[in-house]
């Protein structure tokens, strides 16, 4: 099946790119609201999927990209294992293919690595319809230039993702979440505080005065952060999924800026706005309309970006803008890799 | 001297740099450029036509331009401690060597961050860390010496990488004079940046794709706690199972090294540590993190090493000891060198179940080409440096230690493995890199080094070798369509 249904995605992307047709990647289609919308042919990802290889001893998994999350889930937890990077879902048919091309990460990501961090290989199917394979299946790896890591949070710009191989890890034997009230500037500082101390910190979030902190880890170590950072403990494990999945009714804002910034800046002046505070202060995320010029410039004075992450109006860009040597490069790398432009075009920026 | 001889490009290229603002300091003396000749990978060497020894990010782009103007490859070169030779000069080209810019810029404890230019040494930061109770994690065996430029270059690893990641997971933001002399800003402060991973194309380009000129570094909280432990296994295969079961059992080492009889053998000559004899594979574990649960994970990795078979296991109760019990890791080039002067140090990864059929066929090899190897492993990423043994003054030795690393790099690639888990290819490897990628692998590699070198100025000829090398050499890609381990994915 593997190679049938990769010469046929090869071919049908010769085929598109003769024509100059744009392709719209697919995987479960539960993230189609992030970066600007695509037209185009639909190409179906679900299809190729299952586990192609997975050794739960080399915490290494390699998966077709059609996989759900759910799936990926299920056969690791089996396993007692997990990927580290706690990707949000945003609907039951998401897929592994599609958490990697967006690129993001869940509550864990500041403690544990990103999606980038835990791709080990890619095998891609490029703009000229060519099957290619980067990275590998082996924790330590560098020959050649790290394109595989380079697809994670490309947004199917570059290439389609057919195969992808991760590290994974064991998961943690316990968790549980302390509570403290505190006010923005206090919880920022507090949490960058505990991040620099050996304490088996795994999530933190922050919310109308309230900080919320995931201890992850063997319980005799989780019993004594406890006691060394005191709080109220709370079982309210449900907090963290509720986060990562945006169903608190924070989320439900028609207009959502996903605000990336060092971790340690001091609150923002979003004119009144109260942000939910996630990643140890390293992203901020505001519900409602902003003005886009006024919130890119104050955000990239505190060194970020920020992110139309939902909302109708994307005429401002979805994406923080490019500094114009950075802009020179993405433009020749989506010239090297899909050289007629038709992979999901415009999904992130103008090409 | 050949390439000191007064060529009219040399000529040219001397005017262009004596340009550059504030004046830089220019090698164009037999006598001083000789130490530039080669890197750590001292088989081959190559004097550079000038070398030049930057203090500015404002002189490094102007070297550049000025470069490129006149169409003069451009070497980059930190502490010269790469094995692979990626910093072997180009006789026709300028040799950039950053280590006059070694300032470490700002630390902020609070952000566990420090911004430091490319010639800082690797250990210097964590140094200056320490005080903080942070440290920098990836720790090459040459961290003493070796810079983050060049780290950043190679994506240096260490003996920490199973936990702690490699360079890719540790550095954060890079400053960046590409191919056309233009300077930028790639990855963030935050947690990530707008577009492109370019951060994860720049680390591990080997001077390819850009001159990083200032490098923004993730710190890591110093553990509370490290337990060492030192296993003596009557084979290797016990020794690779307990390895197996103790990532199996949930524990994550912050080290997990393996050595092989002629190894201990060494160390036990020079050393003394007064193994077991017919110990066949020693494991060294680490595990460090908090208190409590550095206790509980050491007690547990202690009896998964007892139930596999270990013959003999020691602790360390403190750090005298645990010194003491790295020493035979640390130590065990030096002890074998003692018994031929001249090594060669291999550098593939594979899966880590096959390291019991990978040493077989190690030593089946070595018999083949009757020389002499030791094997470390950093068994817990399933990366290996087998340590080959020759005496350069016999004639042909030396040719078929390389001959002997290249098949060994080619068996790699047959258990689903890589040719360099940490060392690079450089000038060393880019025949395998043949034998890992396909033609259109290969032409992505060319490609994406046009996007940010159009010119093709920055080290060429190093890291990813042209398709008609690899035609000349025999073909692209010999071993899909046969290999052994059919079941396993090539990528």
């Amino acid at each position: 099946m593997s190679d049938a249904f990769i010469s046929r995605l090869g071919e049908r992307v010769r085929e598109a790119a003769a024509r100059k047709s744009a392709l719209r990647i697919r995987g479960g289609g539960t993230k189609d609201f992030y970066g600007a919308s695509v037209s185009g042919e639909p190409v179906e990802m679900a299809a190729y999927n299952g586990v192609v290889a997975y050794e739960p001893k080399e915490l290494v998994l390699t998966v077709r990209a059609g996989t759900t999350l759910a799936e990926v889930e299920r056969v690791l937890d089996a396993e007692r294992q997990m990927l580290p990077f706690e990707p949000p879902h945003f609907g039951a048919g998401a897929t592994i293919g599609g958490a990697v091309a967006a690129g993001l990460s869940g509550p864990r990501r500041p403690y544990a690595g990103s999606v980038r961090d835990f791709v080990l290989g890619a095998r891609i199917v490029n703009g000229k319809g060519e099957d290619l394979a980067f990275g590998g299946r082996v924790i330590k790896n560098v020959a050649g230039y790290d394109v595989s890591r380079l697809m994670a949070g490309s947004l199917g710009t570059l290439g389609i993702l057919t195969e992808i191989s991760f590290k994974v890890l064991p998961k943690p034997a316990e968790e549980t979440t302390l509570v403290f009230e505190m006010d923005e500037g206090d919880a920022i500082r507090q949490a960058n505080q505990w991040a620099g101390q050996p304490l088996p910190i795994s999530a933190t979030s922050w919310q109308d005065g309230v900080l919320r902190v995931r201890l992850s880890g063997a319980a005799p170590a989780i019993a004594a952060a406890r006691t060394r950072m005191g709080g109220q403990e709370s079982r309210d494990a449900a907090h963290w999924h509720a986060l990562r999945e945006q169903q608190l009714p924070f989320f439900r804002a028609d207009t959502l800026w996903r605000v990336s910034v060092p971790q340690t800046r001091e609150p923002l002046d979003l004119g009144g706005a109260r942000p939910v505070v996630e990643w140890g202060g390293g992203v901020r995320w505001i519900a409602g309309a902003q003005d886009p010029l006024a919130l890119r410039s104050t955000v990239e004075r505190a060194g970020g970006h920020a992110t139309i992450f939902r909302g109708a109006d994307k005429s401002a860009g979805a994406f923080h803008p490019l500094k114009p040597a950075i802009l020179k490069i993405h433009k020749r790398l989506k010239a090297a890799f899909d050289p007629a432009g038709i992979l999901n075009p415009g999904r992130m920026y103008d090409f | 001297m050949e390439a000191l001889a007064a060529t009219p490009l040399r000529t040219r290229t001397l005017e262009a740099l004596r340009q550059v603002e504030p004046a830089l300091i220019i090698i164009d003396d037999e006598e001083g450029l000789r130490p530039f000749e080669t890197d750590a990978f001292i088989s081959h060497r190559a004097t550079p036509m000038l070398a030049v020894l930057p203090e500015s990010e404002a002189q490094v782009k102007q070297v550049v331009r000025a470069c490129r103007k006149l169409g003069v490859p451009v070497v980059s070169r930190g502490a010269g401690t790469g094995i692979s030779g990626g910093a072997i000069p180009d006789p026709a080209g300028v040799l950039l060597v950053l280590t006059r810019m070694r300032e470490v810029v700002a630390l902020d404890a609070l952000a566990r961050t420090a911004i430091v230019e490319p010639g800082v040494r690797n250990l210097r930061i964590s140094e200056v860390a320490a005080p903080h109770g942070l440290f920098y994690a990836p720790d090459p065996s040459s961290q003493i010496a070796c810079s983050i430029g060049g780290n950043v270059a190679e994506n240096s690893g260490g003996v920490h990488c199973l936990k702690y990641g490699l360079t890719t997971h540790n550095v954060l933001a890079a400053r960046v004079i590409d191919g056309e002399g233009e300077a930028m800003e790639m990855g963030s402060l935050a947690l990530d940046a707008p577009g492109y991973d370019l951060m994860a194309l720049i680390t591990g380009s080997e001077g390819n794709l850009g001159v990083v000129t200032r490098v923004s570094v993730r710190l890591v909280a110093l553990p509370e706690r490290t337990d060492t432990l030192l296993a003596a296994f009557a084979s290797v295969g016990d020794a690779a199972r307990a390895v197996g079961e103790i990532i199996g059992a949930g524990i994550v080492p912050a080290a997990l090294e393996m050595m092989d009889r002629i190894v201990i053998e060494a160390c036990e000559r020079a050393m003394g540590l007064g193994f077991p004899t017919g110990a066949e594979a020693l494991l060294l574990v680490e595990i460090d993190g908090a208190e409590e649960e550095v206790v509980a994970e050491a007690a547990r990795a202690r009896s998964i090493l007892e139930s596999c078979g270990a013959t003999d296991v020691r602790v360390a109760a403190d750090a005298l000891e645990r010194e003491r019990l790295w020493r035979a890791r640390k130590g065990a080039f030096a002890a074998l060198a003692t018994i031929l002067p001249d090594f060669y140090t291999i550098d593939g990864t594979i899966p880590r179940r096959c390291l019991p059929e990978m040493l077989d066929r190690i030593y089946e090899l070595t018999r083949e080409y009757g020389l002499l190897v030791g094997n470390v492993f950093h068994a817990g990423d399933g990366n290996l440096h087998p340590c080959i043994f020759y005496d350069a003054n016999k004639p042909g030795d030396m040719e078929r230690s390389e001959e002997l690393g290249g098949r060994i790099l080619e068996l790699c690639l047959d258990m689903g493995g890589t040719i360099t888990g940490e060392h690079g290819v450089g000038v060393e490897k880019l025949r395998q890199m043949c034998s890992q990628f396909r033609a259109p692998e290969i032409e992505c590699f060319h490609a994406v080094k046009r996007a940010f070198d159009p010119d093709g100025i920055l080290n060429p000829g190093k890291a990813v070798p042209t398709l008609k090398r690899c035609a000349e050499w025999g073909g692209l890609h010999v071993h899909r369509g046969h290999v052994p381990h059919p079941e396993i994915p090539r990528f």
